[in-house]
């Protein structure tokens, strides 16, 4: 049964003085715990889907269903890290992390404790009390993931969530946030554009096209590739011939728009 | 070479210096001012019976103190620019806040608003003295009138330019509308409130004395119009260093309120 349905959706940006169709009848879904990447070229509608499956913008036409329910009507956590980091600069790092459940009443006190064992996984130790501005980007974006995963949502909506990392610390995020969703076999949507990390990370992958956005393609990762971390994934024989096909796939369509 | 620590202190002590000299220099211009004055009225530079001079105030001052009489005008006019001020500023706080709660209610007002903005709020004191008697209450609110609506357009155009995603993150989490204006709208304000709260001194100010101008019963205001009319200026110019003075406490009590805020705010 499928956990995540876009039905035919299509969505659109009115102001006054006229339209940008930014979505154009995209259908897909998502069984429970499946890794779903999304790849394309800047401005093809990828942030706009991921607003639209948080529930933070209606779609103009279609349907989106979580668990057979519309997404609107649906009272499933969704952790939705958005494509800039938006920590709340008025509010200390720990205070910060700890809003969806303050959102949600639930007590803080407790979860404060694997707040700060989660910030230090990803390699923030000590930083609980200071404030976003005193934070470098890449920093900051682990705080705003930190945030997401603190949240325990059954779906999560990551929007180029590591694009701020050195190339290091990217992979150890990769790693840490693999096993998470694994473990607790979590549903999840990257959106990336890096070739490899949706290879290394993902179950499937959509490549879509721009203007308006639509899907173009999609890639199955292979089993082999899926049972190894998104370290290892990289190293296996099967990673570059699909890296090659995607990378093919994305350039001729660079080339399209000429 | 030398080491992080020296650079520090070195650090600080230009800044400690810079902090120094710009002191020295507001006292001096103060002394200057004061001085120059008293030359000028003394040297008949300049009329002593309209302008006076700084010695001839400090003993009117003295005089008017010992007897009382200053005290309770000062605290009258005092009690009625701090409640116009506190009335006028949460007021427009919580007219904005409404404004944004209702958006279409927002969108109608918007013309009305812009009106009541534009209209010169001490024209209505004759009929504020009309409605409300010619009394303490009518020079409050004289002095409400005229911060509150410029409060209220300043703070809700403040809530409309916080950053959307703020919201959108918070949304994400299924954060209601008021949640989003508590965590994110509401705090993001503050410095625009803080920088209100600064304007509204002096707006409040205005409002109570053209309200005491118009009542004429008591107070710093009433003291300048008297003063005015019997031919001392003295009184005049009195009543103006004191208002200068608690005007200026008053800004530096509304610092200390913005250095608290900032720090507990969060
Ligand atoms: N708030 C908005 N108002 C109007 N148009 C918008 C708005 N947000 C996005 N768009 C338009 O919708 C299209 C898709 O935008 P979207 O942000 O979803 O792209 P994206 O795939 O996430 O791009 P990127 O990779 O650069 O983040 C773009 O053409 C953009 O101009
Ligand atoms: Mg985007």
């Amino acid at each position: 049964m499928s956990f995540l349905t876009l039905d035919h959706v299509s969505h659109h940006y009115f102001s006054k003085d006229g339209y940008t169709k930014a979505l154009h009848d995209i259908s897909f879904s998502l069984k429970e715990g499946e890794f779903v990447s999304l790849l394309g070229p800047s401005g093809c509608g990828k942030s706009t889907i991921l607003s639209i499956i948080a529930g933070i913008m209606k779609q103009t036409q279609g349907k989106v269903l979580l668990e057979n329910k519309d997404i609107q009507e649906s009272a499933l956590a969704i952790g939705y890290m958005l494509q800039q980091d938006y920590l709340f600069p008025w509010k200390n790092i720990i205070d910060n992390v700890l809003l969806g459940p303050k959102i949600h009443n639930k007590p803080t006190v407790e979860l404060k404790e694997t707040a700060i064992q989660l910030l230090q996984e990803v390699g923030l130790k000590g930083v609980q009390d200071q404030y976003p501005t005193s934070l470098s980007g890449g920093m900051r974006q682990r705080v705003a993931l930190v945030r997401t995963l603190i949240y325990d949502p059954k779906i999560l909506l990551l929007d180029e969530p590591f694009s701020a990392l050195d190339y290091q610390t990217k992979l150890k995020l990769e790693d840490l946030v693999g096993k998470l969703l694994k473990n607790y076999h979590k549903t999840a949507i990257l959106v990336t554009h890096d070739i490899g990390e949706a290879i290394a990370m993902s179950d499937r992958i959509l490549v879509m096209n721009a203007n308006p956005g639509s899907i173009a393609k999609v890639f199955e990762v292979p089993i082999e590739i899926r049972q190894n971390p998104p370290l290892d994934a990289r190293k296996h024989p099967k990673y570059q011939p699909l890296f090659d096909k995607i990378w093919e796939e994305l350039d001729s369509r660079e080339g399209d728009k000429k | 070479m030398k080491s992080d620590q020296q650079l520090f202190d070195s650090y600080l002590k230009e800044r400690k210096k810079e902090k120094k000299i710009v002191l020295i220099w507001q006292f001096f211009i103060l002394i200057m001012f004061f001085a120059l004055w008293e030359i000028a009225s003394r040297l008949y530079w300049i009329d002593p019976l309209l302008f006076s001079s700084p010695s001839r105030i400090f003993t009117s001052l003295i005089g008017r103190f010992a007897n009382g009489s200053m005290f309770s005008h000062l605290s009258v006019t005092l009690f009625e620019t701090i409640l116009g001020f506190i009335i006028g500023t949460l007021g427009g706080i919580l007219l904005a806040t409404l404004l944004w709660s209702f958006t279409r209610f927002s969108k109608i007002m918007d013309p009305y608003i812009v009106v009541l903005n534009a209209m010169p709020k001490v024209a209505l004191g004759p009929i504020i003295i009309v409605a409300l008697g010619p009394g303490y209450l009518s020079i409050i609110a004289m002095g409400f009138l005229v911060s509150v609506i410029i409060t209220t357009i300043n703070i809700f155009s403040a809530y409309n330019e916080v950053d959307p995603n703020y919201s959108k993150v918070l949304k994400s989490f299924g954060a209601t509308r008021w949640q989003c204006f508590k965590e994110a709208v509401f705090p993001a304000t503050m410095p625009t409130m803080i920088s209100t709260l600064k304007v509204n001194v002096g707006l409040s100010w205005v409002g109570v004395i053209v309200g005491e101008y118009l009542v004429s019963k008591q107070g710093l205001g009433y003291l300048i119009i008297y003063g005015f009319q019997v031919f001392d200026f003295t009184l005049v110019m009195s009543s103006l260093v004191l208002i200068a003075i608690l005007a200026a406490i008053m800004y530096k009590v509304v610092e200390g309120i913005e250095r608290w805020l900032i720090k507990h705010a969060h």
